[in-house]
């Protein structure tokens, strides 16, 4: 097992935290948090790829990519907030699992 | 350096792990963003700087504010919030879940024979090269990065304004 | 306070060698001065590391420029309390303390006595974690901005290639400790200074990082080396290449250092710790050392943005002159830093405090178009540096006319509605 595989393990292991945190928890706040934490792992997969490319690829995309990430991870945080406080001047709490008012 | 990766390695998911278990909201929000300097840990081992900063700006200097101001606009009496049945089943299944696609990753990556370049310093980019991407073949996307910002901030503020007849509060 | 500064050079000199890593050592332009004054720092730096084995070499040359950025620093926070406290009554026609020493120079150490000595209360309900961690965090993002800032020709601890980048990451992390400290105090008060802060900080962080963009756009590097270095050179001999001396640059200037003073509560930004102002702000709970170690996170935050203005707008360790250029750079350094402390504390002593939404209407209505505009003329300046002959007058005009323009209008907007001032004496 070399360093490239170790690194990929290690963010295997950070989306399914991430995926376990946005699947069992019933805040909102925390569902977000699973979300950040899958962007991240992503994001680590990237890195961890561009650093072990072979030589003669292009350098900077691996890079690249990574920033437009983090700018759009950003943005989806500050429409989560907004999301976050209609949903408590509906229901007065922030349980994901009683937003049920469109279901079936 | 095998040593220096495991610490990161091991902060990263460590700090994600009682991020994502604790009771306090706050205390989950805090976490994580010893998850994300982690990150940036890792980024800066990986020969990254410029991304690593960024990171750090943005996710730890920006994304925590917003998080912890959603946290305290949101809260009732106390963050803390008591444990259904229903909620330890799914948690149940939820774990149950996560391994599974944690073994499906774990064997794709073991089996896929992927060949390395470990000695490579020149990996780093310079910022010179990283900005003229970026002004280059890159402007595109830069735009509508900025687009897509303006467009998020400003439907942010309408969710998040009161309604006009008073019949939402503000928080 | 006059045997401050030959401490402090020598304090700073003995943390230039420390800085500079023989394997990252960068070879500067010629027309520096090769004496030995300036070599110095270097030559005792060899001189330590030369008793060490080689394999350690790097680990005593960093150990030595933390030990030395601490101690200067350290230092310097405990005179600027003294000289504050000085300038502050003298400026109020009052001596200042003068009890403790020959002219109060002993204070700052009777003040670290009295804050060791206190009594170190935590409320019961307060989570104690955090309420440790807040001042201690406060402080260490702090210092982390000092490391990219070049003191000296020779004196970097960190030649990052990002550095301006990594100066502002970490003063954003200071944001997440001054809210531990108004959560973890368990107080609907301090909860609620806080957040009077924490929206001061991010306010006045959009300004701040804005008017550093046209810095970096005309020195074409985020180094803070190369931002130095692009301001080299004289013309005539006695008129320097600094970026405080362009209009853009001069704007800039302004504006950064307006942002500085909200970004390290600073007065007339100073709400958040007011005593009169919600107690304390998020500051009411402590007590002893851990308030002590709030104003030194602010003093180190003051000095590492006063810092970072002298290396972006001020020519960092360049000398005005031509010929002047034999007295040595950190030297150089030292006096322009001490000239911007001083204008803060003479920023304290005469401006009335600024209420929350004259602070926050001062941030988003007037300094963030300024500093977009600045910018638009800064990439003005860039592009017209090819006029030759009379053009140059022109360009000058347009620039000037910019940055004077909008910000007469803007002032305009913002004082509409507000009764004429009128003066009372006592």
């Amino acid at each position: 097992m070399n360093l490239l595989q170790a690194c990929l393990l290690v963010s295997s292991a950070l989306f399914c935290i991430g995926l376990v945190t946005a699947l069992s928890r019933s805040n909102t706040i925390l569902v977000l948090l699973g979300i950040e934490i899958m962007l991240n792992a992503a994001n680590l997969n990237f890195i961890a790829f561009w650093r072990f490319s072979p030589a003669g690829t292009a350098p900077a995309t691996g890079v690249i990519f990574v920033l437009f990430s983090i700018a759009v991870a950003a943005a989806e945080a500050a429409v989560w907030l907004a999301l976050v406080i209609a949903l408590y001047r509906h229901q007065q709490n922030i349980r994901l699992q009683e937003a049920t008012r469109l279901k079936g | 350096m095998n040593l220096s990766f495991a610490l990161i390695a091991f902060l990263i998911l460590a700090s994600a792990v009682l991020a994502a278990t604790r009771r306090d909201l706050i205390h989950s929000a805090l976490l994580l963003v010893g998850n994300w300097l982690g990150v940036a840990f890792f980024y800066l081992w990986a020969g990254a700087e410029f991304v690593a900063f960024a990171q750090a700006l943005v996710y730890v200097g920006a994304i925590s504010m917003v998080v912890l101001f959603a946290v305290l606009l949101t809260r009732r009496t106390r963050t803390e919030l008591p444990l259904l049945v229903a909620t330890r089943d799914r948690v149940v299944s939820a774990v149950l879940g996560g391994l599974a696609v944690f073994g499906v990753l774990a064997v794709a990556v073991l089996r896929t024979p992927l060949d390395i370049n470990p000695a490579k310093p020149a990996a780093s980019v310079s910022m010179l090269s990283l900005g003229q991407q970026l002004m280059g073949p890159h402007a595109a996307a830069v735009l509508i990065v900025g687009v897509l910002l303006t467009v998020s901030l400003l439907g942010a503020v309408v969710l998040a304004s009161s309604d006009a007849d008073g019949k939402g509060e503000a928080p | 306070m006059i045997a401050v500064t030959p401490i402090l050079s020598v304090a700073t000199s003995v943390s230039e060698w420390m800085f500079e890593r023989a394997t990252h050592s960068l070879t500067l332009v010629a027309t520096g001065n090769d004496r030995f004054l300036e070599r110095f720092p270097l030559l005792l730096r060899d001189w330590i590391t030369g008793h060490l084995p080689e394999s350690l070499g790097w680990l005593a040359v960093s150990l030595l420029a933390i030990v030395v950025i601490l101690a200067a620093f350290g230092l310097l926070f405990a005179y600027l309390t003294l000289a504050e406290r000085k300038i502050l009554g003298r400026i109020q026609n009052r001596p200042g303390p003068n009890r403790t020493g020959w002219f109060g120079l002993l204070q700052p150490f009777a003040d670290g006595i009295k804050a060791v000595t206190k009594e170190d209360v935590v409320p019961r309900e307060a989570d104690a974690v955090l309420h440790f961690l807040a001042p201690v965090l406060l402080v260490a993002m702090s210092l982390l901005g000092l490391a990219v800032i070049p003191f000296g020709r020779h004196l970097l601890a960190a030649n990052l290639e990002a550095g301006v980048l990594y100066f502002f990451a970490a003063g954003a992390a200071t944001e997440l400790a001054v809210f531990m400290a108004g959560w973890a105090s368990h107080n609907k008060y301090s909860l609620l200074a806080a957040m009077r802060a924490l929206a001061q900080l991010i306010s006045y962080e959009l300004p701040l990082l804005l008017s550093v963009v046209p810095v970096v756009m005309l020195a074409g590097s985020l180094s803070t080396t190369h931002i130095v270095d692009a301001q080299g050179g004289w013309t005539f001999g006695w008129i320097p290449h600094w970026h405080v001396l362009t209009p853009w640059g001069f704007a800039g200037f302004l504006m950064f250092m307006i942002a500085a003073l909200a970004e390290s509560n600073r007065s007339p930004f100073d709400l958040p710790e007011a005593e009169s102002e919600l107690i304390a702000g998020h500051l009411t709970e402590y007590s002893g050392f851990k308030y002590a170690l709030f104003f030194m996170a602010e003093y180190f935050g003051m000095c590492g943005l006063s810092a970072m203005a002298v290396t972006l707008f001020l020519g960092g360790w360049q000398a005005p002159c031509a010929f002047l250029e034999f007295i040595p750079s950190y030297a150089w350094f030292t006096v322009k830093l001490l000239t911007l402390l001083l204008g803060f504390i003479w920023i304290r002593a005469t401006l009335p405090r600024l209420r929350m939404d004259q602070l926050t209407r001062l941030a988003w209505k007037f300094l963030v178009p300024l500093t977009l505009l600045n910018l638009a003329n800064a990439a003005f300046w860039s592009l017209s540096a090819g006029w030759s002959g009379p053009l140059q007058w022109v360009r000058w005009a347009i620039a000037v006319a910019v940055v004077v323009g909008p910000f007469l209008f803007l002032g305009r907007a913002l004082t509409a509605g507000v009764a004429p001032r009128t003066y009372r004496y006592a």
